[in-house]
């Protein structure tokens, strides 16, 4: 029967769970760098076996369209994919490129409006006369430096020493080149919706990883953590009691508390044995995954070139369609 | 605090010394003098430091400045293109539609707080919020 086909689209709902909590017990930078390239592997194979298989089906409709006075099922033996697959898996598989393209539209569209929207810029720091406090990195244009972008009220609500924090907070973001990250889990999330859950850990890991760089920039650990807590309430308190209930609802987690406990309490370097224990256990799990999942997409594409390569002569064919799938 | 801040004070790029001192100037309410701004900054630098990073700001047009006194005063140009508006509402979205394949991918300096996480902060700083002023 065929099962690695089916492998790589089912892997992400074991391998994304694993990955968070190995995220959770690395280092920011660390945590970033796992998270990413899972839900780019993981898209990826799981959109290569999803080609593989409308591919396949297609090819072999063609077999047995050619093949005369054969009924669908008439190779004896055959354990291909069922004929069903093939429409549903092409409608998917186009279905997601669709959005890709949506949205990687949609962000080239928000970089260009923001970046064209740009007012006078002093270096790196551009601040907008605005009531309510916000912070953002905006990545330069075709590998201009980008732009700290911050409001006027963020720049009021905080101290001297608590603005070099914000800074270099943002600087890490510029650096690191951080949208990039973000923007290739958007769009590996949309190719597999189970992929989905690997974002909100990887923007948490990214705004840790540039809370270090801060901490580390200013040489104090409490005061970034003291610049992130008073931002945070201060845009809190700018915001209308209806915009505050709005928020109880779209908040997830307290990542702020937590980015801000992260800080205030030392590296911590001492964990229990057992947990790291089981931590090594999830992390192995987690390799299986990704090196299953590879190995069966670069196998199902590679059974498509088998087909292709014998496409034609129909019977030969469909035996090496069914030798490749009952492997 | 002061100590710390003197010693990577003058390793700092000429942009995020620009980046400190236009900070200082839209913090402030009123307009500032070079030695204002230095000691708002606290940054160990030199006089000259400050009214050379603020010339250039000006030649920018990012500040502009009057005469007070002997010297000038500076103030933060605010860009009146009415850009900021809409910005800011579209700000306030991007705020609101978190999750979903919707996300901005301008990672935000804060996100938004529950009732419990503003409990959870104000604790953990509290102590420190008595030192200040």
């Amino acid at each position: 029967m065929i099962y690695a086909v089916w492998l790589p689209p089912l892997i992400p709902l074991i391998a994304v769970p694993a990955a968070r909590h190995a995220a959770d017990r690395l280092a920011p930078r660390a945590a970033a760098r796992l998270l990413v390239s899972c839900a780019v592997l993981l898209a990826c194979s799981s959109t290569a076996a999803l080609g593989a298989l409308a591919a396949l089906g297609l090819l072999r409709v063609n077999q047995v369209a050619s093949a005369a006075g054969f009924s669908p099922e008439a190779p004896a033996g055959h354990t291909g994919p069922a004929l069903w697959t093939a429409p549903v898996a092409t409608i998917l598989l186009i279905a997601g490129f669709a959005q890709v393209i949506r949205v990687a539209v949609r962000h080239h569209r928000e970089l260009r409006s923001e970046q064209r929207a740009i007012g006078p810029t002093a270096g790196e720091l551009t601040v907008h006369p605005d009531e309510y406090p916000y912070a953002y990195a905006l990545p330069g244009r075709r590998g201009k430096p980008g732009t700290i972008v911050v409001s006027a009220a963020m720049l009021r609500s905080l101290r001297p020493d608590e603005r070099e924090a914000l800074f270099a907070h943002e600087r890490e973001h510029l650096a690191g080149h951080h949208h990039r990250f973000l923007a290739a889990a958007q769009l590996a999330a949309v190719l597999h919706p189970a992929l989905r859950a690997l974002r909100e850990p990887l923007a948490y890991a990214l705004e840790r990883r540039a809370d270090e760089a801060a901490a580390h920039a200013v040489g104090d650990r409490k005061l970034a953590a003291k610049a992130i807590g008073r931002a945070a309430l201060a845009a809190r308190e700018s915001k209308s009691p209806a915009a505050r209930r709005g928020a109880i609802l779209a908040t997830v987690g307290g990542a702020v508390p937590r980015r801000v406990m992260a800080l205030l309490q030392a590296d911590d370097a001492t964990q229990p044995a057992r947990r790291r224990c089981w931590t090594c256990a999830v992390a192995v799990a987690l390799l299986c995954c990704l090196a299953l999942s590879a190995a069966t997409g670069v196998d199902a594409v590679e059974d498509l070139h088998l087909n292709v390569a014998h496409g034609a002569d129909p019977d030969r064919a469909a035996s090496v369609t069914s030798a490749s799938w009952a492997r | 605090m002061s100590a710390m801040t003197e010693q990577h004070g003058d390793r700092r790029s000429a942009g995020e010394l620009e980046a400190s001192v236009l900070a200082a100037l839209w913090a402030a309410d009123r307009p500032l003098t070079p030695g204002e701004v230095r000691e708002l900054l606290n940054a160990g630098l030199a006089r000259t430091t400050v009214t050379t990073i603020l010339t250039r700001l000006q030649e920018k047009g990012v500040v502009d400045r009057a005469r007070q006194g002997r010297g000038y005063a500076y103030t933060p140009v605010a860009d009146s293109s009415g850009l900021h508006a809409r910005r800011m509402h579209a700000e306030l979205e991007r705020g609101e539609d978190r999750g979903e394949d919707r996300g901005s991918i301008l990672a935000r300096f804060v996100s938004d707080l529950s009732p419990e996480d503003e409990e959870i902060l104000r604790a953990l700083l509290d102590g420190d919020e008595e030192t200040r002023e």
